[in-house]
């Protein structure tokens, strides 16, 4: 069969015109930074279609979810976090993500959240499936005020990568300008994204 | 709008950017429209940019990485592999177009895939994937919202990463209310984005496989980043239990760090937004599921050979050149007849097919402002020349602009003649009658009157009033 062919014959004629080496440069400590990460990273929340709000602990989560209105008007709720009073599915029994194409609502867990871009690293391996988060009509993205970090590089050096799984930074809804450049937010994903800071 | 454009094949007739851009610009309305809708891209990308101090720092840094990227290709395509083994995705290699084709098509056929969903891919545009498969009786749905615009219109995206910037939201209108049902009449973007979503929820749902492109690749991972603002390819691929991506061989960063750097550039760069709403990193397959990774050259190996041309290789596809390019924006991305149009596309198309796209060179005005905007710094209007001369010496260039550059340079060479020459303009020109001087061999002065002719060269001026101190 021709596929391993293939590869070796794309590999001889990458090296055949391969150049000499250029050198790889070091990344210096670089990007942006800010006085304040958390005031920054809300208004970078903003700034792409999302809405952010920093409640001092977990006790006030379910409160603060009450306060969006898809929240309180949402039938099927799943909940990636722990103590979510309207969660209604049961995750660890979904084998086929298909079930969750009705979902109103997911609560989601943040690893980390980067004050520049409003973007908040989500793991598959605590949002499993991972469909959910996609599927959903609507999501809050729950992190601790203490995993800001200020720019893209930090983010890069405190993550890591290279275990199996799927991994994303999410930042706001889903959003579109492809008819005429109009900003319409909610194009495949979710309508509306929030991000809760605890702490 | 011009259904003649190909979908396939590599027609001997030359491509005439020209032609293309007359029938364009014929709607001066129109064509004003388009070059303020891609303008206003350009000055999002410009605000964005104006607020990050570092961006030269970032944009040289980038430029060094994909050279030395490129300069060790083969090894970082051999690691990636290795590691994306190690994670369970399967790699498949393909020399050109046809061989991507077909090993994308046995994938979907050994699984008995007959509904495929898609995400924004430009390889699999170039490869003209989506007809292959059709063909063979796989229904293939663009989910990208501009992408399946023009899969609808049955054209090719006009623009890389706005591929329906051509279109008005009243022909999208009429276009969804004749494929999805929408109201007759009705053209507001936030009701059409809506029947999209409606109507591509049901395709994402019904899917048996999804297609991605990829952004970026990691060497020392083995993992993929595919990019986007609308959550397409996840959808895409969190869904059906086959995931396949398909990468041109220069995607490649060597770390996973060096992300950040790409990442800070790319959105920015391509629509004036901080990052792509969905960046998401792909390290092997789902839990049950399969990920299949096809690595591509289709020419790719020959413009690496070519140092003239080589940094063409590090471009990440954000189409900030387009959006710049004073001829893009006033011509549209068809007058290109390529996947990619614009300056990248000008430099890359020739490589394919010389004789085909030898307009695409001069469809420019060699100002440079693309490659003031690239992020990875590709050195575009250069390389625009470089191909000028290099299909002159193939004599792909039409005879007059031959001609005309011959006498030019000989000219411009010789002191003496060039002073004899403006002397012999400056006292002729205004003597000659009009119908002369705008004859059809002045091609310049079909659109345009010549500026009033100056009493004295400048180096009389100078001459003049040095003597006069």
């Amino acid at each position: 069969m021709a596929a391993s062919d293939g590869r070796a014959e794309v590999l001889r004629a990458l090296r055949a015109s391969t150049p000499r080496e250029v050198p790889l440069p070091e990344l210096p400590q670089t990007g942006l930074r800010f006085e304040d990460p958390v005031a920054r990273f809300m208004l970078s929340m903003s700034e792409v279609g999302g809405a952010c709000v920093r409640i001092p602990s977990v006790a006030r989560l379910e409160a603060t979810l009450l306060e969006i209105p898809a929240y309180r008007d949402a039938k099927k709720v799943a909940a990636y976090v722990p103590g979510i009073g309207k969660s209604n599915v049961v995750l660890s029994q979904i084998g086929d993500p298909h079930l969750l194409a009705d979902l109103d609502f997911a609560v989601l867990p943040g690893e980390l959240g980067v004050a520049e871009s409003g973007a908040i690293w989500v793991r598959e391996e605590k949002v499993h499936p991972r469909a959910g988060m996609f599927l959903a009509q609507h999501i809050a993205v729950v992190l601790p005020a203490a995993a800001l970090v200020h720019n893209l590089h930090e983010a890069y050096e405190r993550i890591s990568l290279g275990a199996a799984g799927f991994s994303l930074f999410l930042s706001g809804p889903s959003k579109t300008a492809d008819i005429e450049q109009s900003l319409v937010i909610g194009a495949h994903g979710a309508r509306s994204c929030t991000a809760i800071l605890i702490g | 709008m011009s259904a003649e454009l190909e979908l396939k094949g590599t027609a001997p007739r030359p491509w005439l950017h020209k032609e293309k851009a007359e029938a364009f610009v014929a709607d001066e309305q129109r064509m004003h429209w388009h070059d303020q809708a891609v303008w206003f891209v350009r000055q999002k990308r410009d605000r964005m940019a104006s607020q990050v101090p570092e961006w030269e720092e970032l944009r040289n840094l980038a430029a060094r990485i994909k050279a030395h990227t490129i300069s060790r290709l083969p090894d970082y395509l051999e690691e990636f592999e290795a590691n994306a083994r190690q994670l369970g995705a399967v790699v498949h290699w393909a020399r050109d177009a046809e061989e991507h084709n077909r090993i994308v098509h046995g994938l979907l056929a050994e699984r008995g895939v007959t509904r495929l969903v898609k995400s924004k891919s430009m390889l699999t545009e170039e490869c003209h994937l989506n007809p292959y498969l059709e063909e063979r009786g796989i229904e293939v749905v663009d989910t990208d919202l501009g992408e399946r615009i023009v899969q609808f219109r049955r054209e090719p995206p006009s623009h890389i990463v706005m591929p329906a910037i051509h279109l008005k939201k009243e022909e999208i209108g009429e276009l969804f209310h004749e494929k999805l049902g929408t109201e007759a009449g009705a053209s507001d973007p936030k009701y059409l984005t809506e029947a999209a979503r409606q109507h591509l929820r049901e395709k994402f749902l019904a899917a048996q496989a999804g297609l991605t492109g990829v952004n970026f690749a990691i060497a020392e991972t083995g993992g993929i980043v595919v990019c986007t603002n609308e959550g397409n390819a996840d959808l895409g691929t969190a869904l059906p239990k086959l995931h396949i991506a398909c990468m041109g061989v220069e995607k490649l960063v060597p770390r996973a760090k060096d992300l950040g750097v790409f990442l800070r550039l790319l959105a920015r760069s391509a629509t004036g937004q901080p990052i792509t709403t969905y960046t998401s990193h792909y390290h092997g397959p789902r839990p049950g599921a399969e990920l299949h990774v096809v690595i591509v050259d289709h020419g790719r190996s020959k413009i690496l050979a070519r140092e003239e041309y080589r940094r063409s290789l590090s471009c990440i596809r954000c189409g900030a050149c387009m959006n710049t390019c004073p001829v893009y924006r006033r011509s549209g991305g068809h007058s290109y007849g390529t996947t990619v149009a614009g300056p990248i596309g000008s430099v890359l198309a020739p490589h394919a097919n010389s004789q085909k796209h030898a307009s695409l060179p001069f469809a420019s005005s060699l100002c440079g402002s693309c490659s003031d905007v690239c992020p990875v710094k590709i050195d575009l209007h250069h390389q625009l020349l470089t191909w000028r001369a290099e299909l002159a010496r193939l004599q792909l260039v039409p005879l007059g602009k031959r001609v005309a550059s011959r006498v030019g340079g000989w000219v411009l060479a010789r002191t003496w003649a060039y002073r004899s020459f403006s002397k012999l303009a400056r006292w002729l020109l205004p003597l000659l009658p009009r119908a002369l001087v705008y004859s059809r061999f002045n091609r310049w002065g079909l659109q345009r009157e010549l500026p009033p002719l100056p009493a004295r060269s400048f180096r009389e001026e100078w001459r003049a009033r040095r003597g006069g101190e």
